[in-house]
């Protein structure tokens, strides 16, 4: 299984993307970050301390499910249910930047269904949308602003992102189809 | 489809005890394992959440349609339930038993028969007969879910209640509860037991010996008629409505006199713990088995558990719109 990123080169990436954020929005006024659901969330926390030591402002962060908008949701007649976590976003996103944080972008359709779940929570001035992996392979014309990298991939593979807040360690592995995945 | 495969994959690790109900309906809580119910309490927690927004709907039943049969009347509990299905998207369609043909003579298995005809997905049923919700359950394929059945049971109550505990007390195991009121008729009583003693709360329940079940103590509760001994060193003080439509007989001699001897007064109250919470499922006589300084009080969650009972149904209504584990493999 080889590991694409460690824990540094996370770190540094995660660095370099705060630094792009406050190079485009020329600081962090009216910015806020959130985090989808599950391993966006710790990401969106981490460039916030990043932006914090970076430009000394805090940026509100918040988290998003997005399960209630899938669109896979009730496909099948019958099945178990996906499980529903609880959203939030402790601030008004009206007129913000929202800075939308998730860890790979694959297909497209969970930035969909975020983009579908935040618009209800008010209207933003602008979404831009932050990745750790972007692996290819898109459904949907969406499109990150800030990718942490680039990972070409083949279908049958599939990218595991372990934070240190949820899996105890920082690591972006590619399994390859015999790797016991799926 | 990829798309699931990215979310489910990053779901894996933290897979919960259990994350589907066995059966296609809800009829009562004796039928659900300790892990279903902590499921929908948890799933209720991200559904208080969409109630808290400045748009409080959210796409995931879009296309499901929900029939709300009622043969008894409701207010709070319909309401509720249509609030919940509206916020989930679902189609709903109120069917009341004043303007249906039951009042023509047709039979309930006609009418559910009738209505699934017309392939709604979920029926929730009030009927003043026991066991009415069991009978739909096997001749509709609908999911039926139990809005209250005669004097059997009232799930989404007990849940929306536990949910109120759970809330404050951040636990249900280990609690005294006191249930006092009319034990014989109630079916938030029947829901409420089976629920807290499968939780391991500490069950009292107290109220006239005339309205004391014969059979209650194989339920694993303690009965008694001394109001006192239940509500001393109570967490939570759940009172029951004195069901004056179900007296048929003389139970006790008058409503002055049960509120003189079982009506929750702040004076009573003082035995219990000084955290306690004050609860009644509603429509509360005041000044019967409450009264009023005490319904609106400091430790009243009344209203609390009307708000929660939103949150619960849509947690409900969404779980069994996935239908049941077993038929998945089928």
């Amino acid at each position: 299984m080889p590991v694409v990123m460690d824990a540094d080169r996370i770190g540094r990436t995660l660095t370099r993307i705060a630094h792009e954020i406050v190079e485009r929005n020329r600081g962090v006024e009216d910015l806020a970050l959130v985090g989808v659901r599950t391993r966006g969330v710790p990401l969106a926390r981490r460039i916030a301390k990043s932006l914090r030591e970076i430009t000394g402002h805090e940026v509100p962060t918040g988290a998003l499910d997005i399960t209630l908008y899938r669109d896979d949701l009730m496909r099948q007649s019958v099945g178990p249910q996906p499980l529903v976590r609880r959203t939030e976003i402790p601030f008004s996103i009206d007129d913000k930047k929202i800075l939308l944080v998730d860890d790979v972008l694959y297909t497209g359709r969970t930035t969909r269904a975020a983009l579908d779940a935040l618009i209800d929570y008010g209207r933003p001035r602008g979404i831009q949308l932050i990745v750790l992996v972007d692996r290819g392979h898109r459904e949907l014309p969406i499109k990150a602003d800030y990718v942490g990298k680039n990972l070409p991939t083949s279908l049958e593979e599939s990218v595991q992102v372990y934070l240190q807040e949820s899996d105890g360690r920082d690591e972006v592995v590619l399994q390859q189809p015999q790797g016991g995945a799926v | 489809m990829s798309a699931p495969a990215e979310t489910q994959q990053r779901r894996t690790d933290e897979t919960p005890a259990m994350t589907a109900l066995r059966s296609k309906d809800l009829l009562g809580i004796a039928e659900l394992t300790t892990g279903e119910i902590a499921l929908i309490l948890d799933t209720a927690e991200a559904m208080k959440e969409v109630g808290e927004r400045p748009i409080k709907k959210v796409p995931a039943l879009r296309g499901k349609t929900v029939v709300n049969l009622f043969f008894e009347p409701s207010t709070r509990t319909r309401t509720s339930f249509e609030i919940a299905e509206k916020r989930l998207s679902a189609d709903t369609l109120n069917i009341a038993v004043a303007t249906s043909s039951v009042v023509k003579g047709e039979t309930l298995a006609d009418t559910a028969l009738n209505l699934e005809a017309m392939r709604p997905d979920m029926i929730v049923l009030r009927h003043s007969s026991s066991g009415a919700c069991h009978l739909l359950s096997r001749i509709c394929r609908s999911a039926i879910i139990n809005a209250g059945d005669g004097m059997h049971e009232h799930p989404t109550q007990a849940l929306l209640d536990a949910f109120t505990i759970r809330e404050h007390k951040k636990r249900l195991a280990g609690l005294k509860v006191a249930i006092i009121g009319d034990l014989l008729h109630s079916r938030v009583l029947r829901s409420n037991i089976h629920l807290l003693t499968k939780m391991g709360s500490d069950v009292w329940v107290c109220g006239p010996p005339t309205l004391i079940p014969a059979d209650i103590g194989r339920f694993g509760v303690r009965a008694t008629s001394a109001v006192d001994e239940a509500v001393t060193d109570a967490d939570v003080i759940m009172l029951l409505r004195i069901q004056l439509e179900r007296m048929e007989g003389a139970y006790f001699p008058s409503l002055r006199e049960y509120f003189n001897v079982f009506g929750m007064t702040e004076a009573r109250l003082r035995r219990a713990k000084p955290d306690v919470m004050i609860m009644h499922p509603g429509p509360m006589n005041r000044g019967v088995e409450i009264a009023s300084e005490v319904a609106d009080g400091p430790y009243s969650v009344i209203l609390e558990q009307v708000a929660n009972g939103v949150a619960v149904r849509m947690a409900v209504l969404y779980l069994l719109a996935g239908g049941a584990e077993h038929e998945a493999a089928a």
